[in-house]
């Protein structure tokens, strides 16, 4: 009894974010039923990686800035016009490919420490100096398109956002990709077993288990089930072509920007310079800076999603990443995030983002059109940070 | 004065661990000026804030008489309809409106459902007289000077037919022609039958106006003075306002003083946006290793101010004056840089400047020197957590482990985060802001005694607090601080309650 006792209480400590894992696992059933299956098919779930994954991209910058208790308008704008200067690289300049894209990440990075110069050291408000940078770089990409788009793109580039690992390489009957995925699925399997029980080990040495044995065994038997689902849908099922690019791509910065808010001193400083600025400045911490390098990570972070949105649609446009902002900060704010700062995760961001591209490809499934589609994630939104409040404002009743 | 206006009887105020105000009776006649006199933190304000209803009937115990009647007033609009305005220290008005527009805040002219613009600035123009004030009623409130905003306060009270003005260190800040002003107001005031509470440290301007005086300490009424027929000195107010025994409240120590650990020489500091005004002239200052050292002032003297400019530049513009650490002079124009150089400043307000009240112990303790936990940028958690539960064993900081969230610590608790924090950093010199305020005495006492450990083990203390008998119970030397000056360096055999208070209140021909 008391073990259950002890996991309802610690559920109901976590409600928030258990909460919205329970709240993706829900729409996916949902989905899933009212489809009739069609949600969760191999090519279906790779369309929802795909399609999501530049929101993803951004969620993870969108994320961090919030956190510091910023926000950023203007990622869509940026996105389309790095995405406008590697076609100018690729088809004007020609370029190579990889050029074009290193050069590309390069502008993204200039264009955060442009935004970023404004915000730290001039004292402008993000929202401002964002509003301002989602205009002018609306603008530029125009006038470098000249209001024309600009396509095809080579076939290398494209891989980034449209490309499978080794797709075509083999004929399909051998299918090496099945087995490719298999392994980064097994791979992702093992690195994720023996990095929870690595972590629970040095928590319960160093006393600070919280987390009930139970629950702890639920959640390592479920995520695994989770991998392998992928896995096979990405692998193995019929229909199925592999791991996207994007996918393994976003695995990786996924890995990484945890670890750098965890881990890293930089990480601390965001967390500190968003949960009490005075605080984090009496402390030394150079509070400017950290701003700055934040929005020079989230214009590097546009661009990547600017290079993967372009290649995946094979065309540069002057109307590319329209209100991909705002879907990354629902995503950010789905996911948990703070609007006063000091408080969100790159996990839940990139949750808060699935969920909002599983209700659009759940809908869209369902022959829902855009006007309810919009409808229905306004309410999300709205649904899900009133949930936050409301579990707030109890936790502190109960605190009294 | 025959007759009172206000009786406050048997007042009793707890907070969670704290009797704020013990059975406080208080009683002001009808047309008189009315002092209440006290140490910061001795419930002056919280007397004030019972009276007008900020703490509403109900959550203090005690009768409150307002002509002769028992009021239970749930908010402060309920007092203010009585006839009970309350003017605080740091003035209530929206900068942009006009002077019109924030004396009628709340309460305006209207005609159905519209604003009587005409009438609301020709009334404005009538309180505005009254005050002795002939500015345009429709010039913002943030074009004019802080003495005037202080009448323009005043005028908002008397809209609202006040009987009873309660004015909150009215003089603060204010220039010596602003508050002749304003008490020349006051009397005038009085004189229409309108009874005013005034609390103030300035004991020459009580002497001036006020007709009785009270004096609280420690949560209790001392005494009431009879100003107007009696004579009374300010020493007499001093030693009601101090006059505690110090008993076994703070750890002996036998302190072993060192070389010089800091000084400052010549330290001038402006105010950050009133570039003009000055906030600390030319102070000097030595503290030495082992010393524990006290910087005395009452509120508004530029402690904080003097502190905070010294800990890299984080108050103040336009610091001019040198800094020598351990002999050799430095710049320490950050923090970073001043932590680099060994300062460390806990600051006095805990909540706002501290601590990051929403993340847990370790993060916070680690906060000033994170670099000494990482290498190449990576945080080691292992040994920040070692380092943590360390601190939490030494300081005997209580909560479950030191993965606890620090909003949910109680203040002594808080307070031994910071000063882990900064202990971690292994400062040279700790300049510790009000270290006690806000915490029971049990708390205070601990806090005491890892002073005088961080003493033994070599460093340089400094503390800054309102409470005298506390600087007096722990420091070794005690600087006194008026007005932006340091008026007075006593050694501890010297000191007394009654000799820095005098400092402390020494106004400086300037």
């Amino acid at each position: 009894m008391s073990v259950i006792k002890d996991s309802v209480d610690f559920l109901a400590g976590r409600l928030r974010q258990i909460g919205i894992f329970l709240a993706l696992i829900a729409i996916v059933v949902l989905f899933q039923i009212l489809t009739n299956g069609a949600l969760l098919t191999a090519g279906n779930v790779s369309n929802i990686i795909v399609q999501n994954s530049y929101i993803l991209i951004l969620a993870i910058g969108m994320v961090m800035i919030i956190i510091a208790g910023h926000i950023d308008l203007s990622v869509g704008s940026v996105a389309a016009f790095v995405g406008a200067v590697s076609g100018v690289m690729i088809t004007q300049l020609d370029f190579p490919w990889w050029v074009a894209i290193i050069g590309s990440l390069v502008i993204g990075a200039l264009v955060g420490a442009w935004q970023g110069f404004w915000v730290a050291f001039v004292g402008i408000p993000a929202f401002i100096v964002t509003l301002a940078g989602m205009l002018i770089f609306r603008g530029l990409t125009q006038i470098i398109l000249g209001n024309r788009q600009i396509t095809p793109f080579p076939n290398e580039y494209r891989q980034l956002g449209g490309g499978y690992v080794f797709p075509g390489l083999f004929p399909a009957t051998t299918s090496p990709a099945e087995w490719i995925t298999v392994g980064l699925g097994a791979l992702a399997l093992v690195f994720f077993v023996a990095q929870q029980f690595r972590g629970r080990m040095a928590r319960v040495k160093a006393g600070l288990e919280t987390e009930p044995t139970a629950w702890f065994v639920t959640k390592l038997v479920f995520i695994s089930a989770l991998i392998i689902g992928i896995t096979y849908l990405l692998g193995v099922a019929p229909g199925s072509r592999g791991t996207p690019i994007v996918l393994i791509v976003l695995a990786v910065l996924i890995l990484v920007y945890t670890t750098v808010m965890n881990r890293s001193v930089f990480g601390r400083h965001v967390y500190a310079r968003g949960g009490n600025l005075h605080a984090a400045q009496l402390s030394g911490i150079k509070t400017k800076w950290v701003d700055f390098y934040l929005f020079v990570n989230m214009g590097t972070l546009a661009a990547l999603a600017g290079l993967v949105f372009t290649g995946r649609l094979n065309s540069a446009g002057p109307g590319a990443g329209d209100l991909f902002e705002l879907d990354a900060i629902a995503a950010s704010f789905i996911g948990g995030a703070a609007v006063t700062g000091g408080v969100g995760t790159v996990i839940g961001a990139i949750t808060g983002g699935l969920i909002m591209g599983v209700l659009n490809n759940g809908m869209s499934l369902l022959g829902v059109g855009i006007d309810y589609q919009q409808f229905i994630k306004g309410m999300v939104l709205l649904l899900a940070v009133a949930f936050d409040v409301f579990n707030k404002r109890r936790s502190a009743n109960a605190r009294k | 004065m025959t007759e009172s206006i206000l009786e406050m009887r048997d007042i009793t105020k707890t907070f969670p661990g704290v009797k704020a105000l013990q059975n406080v009776s208080l009683e002001v006649g009808a047309a008189e000026v009315h002092a209440i006199c006290g140490e910061n933190g001795a419930g002056k304000s919280t007397l004030m804030k019972v009276l007008s209803g900020v703490y509403p009937h109900g959550t203090y115990e005690g009768e409150i008489i307002f002509e002769g009647q028992s009021v239970a007033f749930k908010d402060i609009r309920d007092s203010e309809n009585s006839g009970i305005v309350i003017i605080h220290q740091e003035l209530a008005l929206s900068p942009f409106l006009s002077i019109a527009e924030n004396i009628f805040l709340g309460n305006e002219v209207s005609k159905n459902g519209f604003i009587d613009w005409h009438k609301t600035n020709a009334e404005a123009a009538k309180l505005l007289k009254r005050v002795g004030l002939s500015d345009n009623p429709v010039t913002p409130v943030t074009d004019i000077g802080v003495g005037k905003q202080q009448l323009v306060e005043i005028a908002k009270a008397l809209s609202k037919r006040v009987k009873l003005l309660i004015l909150d260190e009215p003089t603060a800040a204010l220039n010596d022609e602003d508050s002749a002003h304003l008490l020349g107001l006051i009397a005038g005031l009085r004189d229409e039958g309108i009874a005013c509470i005034i609390i103030s440290h300035k004991l020459n301007e009580i002497k001036a106006i006020a007709d009785k005086v009270t004096i609280i300490r420690d949560g209790r009424a001392i005494e009431t003075l009879d100003l107007a027929h009696d004579e009374i000195s300010e020493n007499r107010i001093i030693k009601g306002m101090v006059g505690r025994d110090l008993e076994n409240r703070y750890p002996d120590r036998t302190p072993s003083i060192g070389d010089e650990v800091m000084r400052i020489e010549d330290w001038t500091v402006h105010h950050p946006t009133e570039t003009g005004r000055v906030v600390i002239h030319s102070a000097n200052l030595t503290v030495r290793a082992g010393e524990v050292v006290g910087l005395a002032g009452l509120m508004g003297a530029g402690r904080t101010e003097l502190a905070m400019s010294v800990f890299g530049r984080s108050y103040g513009s336009d610091v001019s004056g040198r800094l020598f650490m351990n002999g050799t002079e430095v710049r320490a124009k950050s923090v970073a840089e001043a932590i680099k150089h060994g300062i460390a400043y806990a600051t006095e307000d805990r909540k706002k400047y501290g601590l990051n009240l929403i993340d847990d112990i370790k993060r916070n303790v680690s906060g000033a020197a994170l670099d000494k936990l990482a290498k190449r940028g990576w945080v080691d958690g292992d040994r920040e957590f070692a380092v943590a539960n360390d601190y939490r064993k030494s300081m005997n900081i209580k909560a479950p482990s030191v993965g606890s969230i620090t909003g949910k610590l109680s203040g002594g608790n808080q307070q031994k985060v910071v000063l882990s924090k900064w202990m971690f950093s292994d400062p040279d010199i700790l300049i510790l802001d009000e270290p006690t305020r806000g915490i029971d005495v049990g708390a205070k006492y601990e806090i005491y005694t890892i002073i005088n450990e961080l003493a033994a083990a070599g460093k340089a203390i400094l503390v800054i607090s309102s409470e005298l008998p506390e600087l007096l119970g722990i420091c070794d030397r005690i600087y006194a601080l008026s007005e932006g000056h340091i008026t007075g360096e006593v050694p501890i055999e010297n000191a007394t309650p009654e000799v820095l208070m005098q400092f402390m209140t020494q106004e400086k021909e300037s």
